[in-house]
């Protein structure tokens, strides 16, 4: 029997190696899967690139780990904000590395990862100094950038509801990032705020089929 | 002369909005435009978190925080509206399926280069969003910004000194004093506020424009 449901984020986390490359789901405070950085704080993976939008705000969530000094290297489109107060330290000290993508290319990127593409050419950013260094060429009579796929090891994404199979329904804008990073990385940890039987979810509703989700933990709403 | 203020720069720019558009309003003063766009008249507003058929802001205590707008602010949904994940939502602007996006910038070229993300400050920690993608990808690009710096210099320029956005990518810029369309011939006036001579504008503007 398929069964992906773990008993507890702890269990959920297990086994995230050092170095790992982790995708965090979520744009702003929807979305952003707060349990699931929790326990990965508690379980204490170091050395860690992690993928997302902004750099984490105020003091919880992203901005908790990378205040443990345990993130190497950030990919993100949108790192300074009002309260991004963590991450600025940081990055100011030399502690943080920063790859900086424009949030389109960011989110196809991700996606060709999923999809198993190699590269792929995009006017986006062309002209600009996050396209410096990269390979262009005329297509179609526009400049276009060549532009590489992100892949991850570990996904930690915030779905709705959930079954065993790792199927998944997302809330409203909440959906995000969630199930481009749940394809693109090896070992996807999806919380959910509700566990159904399966057949429950209507399968016209799903939105990420279980095959790219390993483990689904139920967190409170 | 009397500059037109927030509100009246985003009047402007929903009147060139037209029935049936699909349209994406950046952050900050672009984002007023939707409290601008007449009752009856259907506007599909897309935001890049992924949300086509924005509502209005929510009453006060009806707040959902699964449902926000690119600037992190809670929204409604309209009946037909619907949510999409990043790379769909990424995919509407990119593939040209938005008519036009509605952007702040620091500085326009007269060639169209939009410069919007970055001062190039060295100790300004740079942030991009999803500027790069809006600017390249709808039909149309509008610009929004008032016409001056605090210091009274040109945000239109010969050419954009701080950090490129775009190429090329700018159709319109609508200030708090004149909205100019940028042709390949070079900038056209399409209407001042009162009391403003072209000659004056151009003064200001430091680059050459001319009347429709």
């Amino acid at each position: 029997m398929i069964d992906k449901i773990v008993p507890s984020v702890e269990a959920a986390l297990a086994g995230i190696a050092d170095g790992s490359t982790v995708m965090i789901g979520g744009f702003g405070g929807a979305g952003q899967p707060g349990e699931l950085i929790d326990a990965l704080i508690a379980q204490g993976a170091r050395d860690l690139v992690v993928v997302n939008n902004n750099a984490g705000n105020g003091e919880t969530g992203l901005a908790a780990l990378l205040k443990t000094g345990r993130v190497r290297k950030i990919i993100c489109s949108f790192p300074r904000q009002a309260d991004s107060q963590v991450f600025d330290a940081l990055y100011r000290a030399g502690k943080i590395e920063l790859e900086l993508v424009p949030q389109g290319n960011l989110a196809e990127r991700i996606r060709a990862a999923g999809a198993g593409i190699g590269a792929f050419f995009t006017p986006t950013g062309y002209g600009t100094p996050l396209a410096e260094g990269k390979e262009t060429r005329e297509i179609d009579g526009r400049m276009q950038v060549l532009e590489h796929p992100i892949h991850a090891d570990v996904a930690l994404v915030k779905a709705e509801r959930g079954d065993r199979w790792g199927n998944l329904t997302y809330r409203m804008t909440a959906r995000n990032f969630g199930p481009i990073m749940a394809a693109a990385a090896k070992l996807t940890i999806a919380s959910v705020h509700e566990i159904v039987p399966l057949g429950e979810l209507d399968p016209e509703a799903v939105v990420t089929p279980g095959l790219y989700v390993q483990r689904v933990v139920k967190v409170p709403r | 002369m009397k500059k037109l203020d927030r509100n009246q720069m985003a009047a402007r720019v929903a009147r060139d909005i037209p029935e049936g558009a699909v349209v994406n309003l950046g952050i900050g003063l672009p984002t007023l435009v939707a409290n601008h766009l007449p009752q009856g008249r259907e506007v599909l507003l897309h935001s890049e978190n992924g949300v086509l058929g924005m509502g209005p802001a929510p009453a006060a205590g009806q707040e959902d925080w699964d449902l926000i707008n690119a600037g992190k602010q809670p929204v409604t949904l309209l009946p037909g509206g619907s949510f999409f994940h990043h790379a769909d939502s990424f995919a509407m602007m990119r593939g040209g399926h938005l008519d036009f996006c509605v952007l702040g910038a620091f500085q326009v070229s007269v060639g169209g280069d939009l410069a919007n993300w970055h001062t190039g400050a060295p100790d300004a920690i740079p942030a991009v969003g999803g500027a790069m993608d809006l600017a390249i990808g709808a039909k149309k690009t509008f610009v929004m910004m008032e016409h001056l710096t605090k210091g009274g210099e040109s945000k239109i320029v010969p050419a954009c000194t701080y950090p490129l956005t775009g190429v090329g990518c700018v159709s319109r810029i609508y200030t708090d004093l004149a909205t100019i369309d940028i042709t390949p011939q070079g900038l056209r006036v399409i209407d001042m506020v009162e009391g403003l001579s072209l000659d004056e504008l151009v003064r200001l503007s430091g680059v050459p424009m001319q009347a429709v």
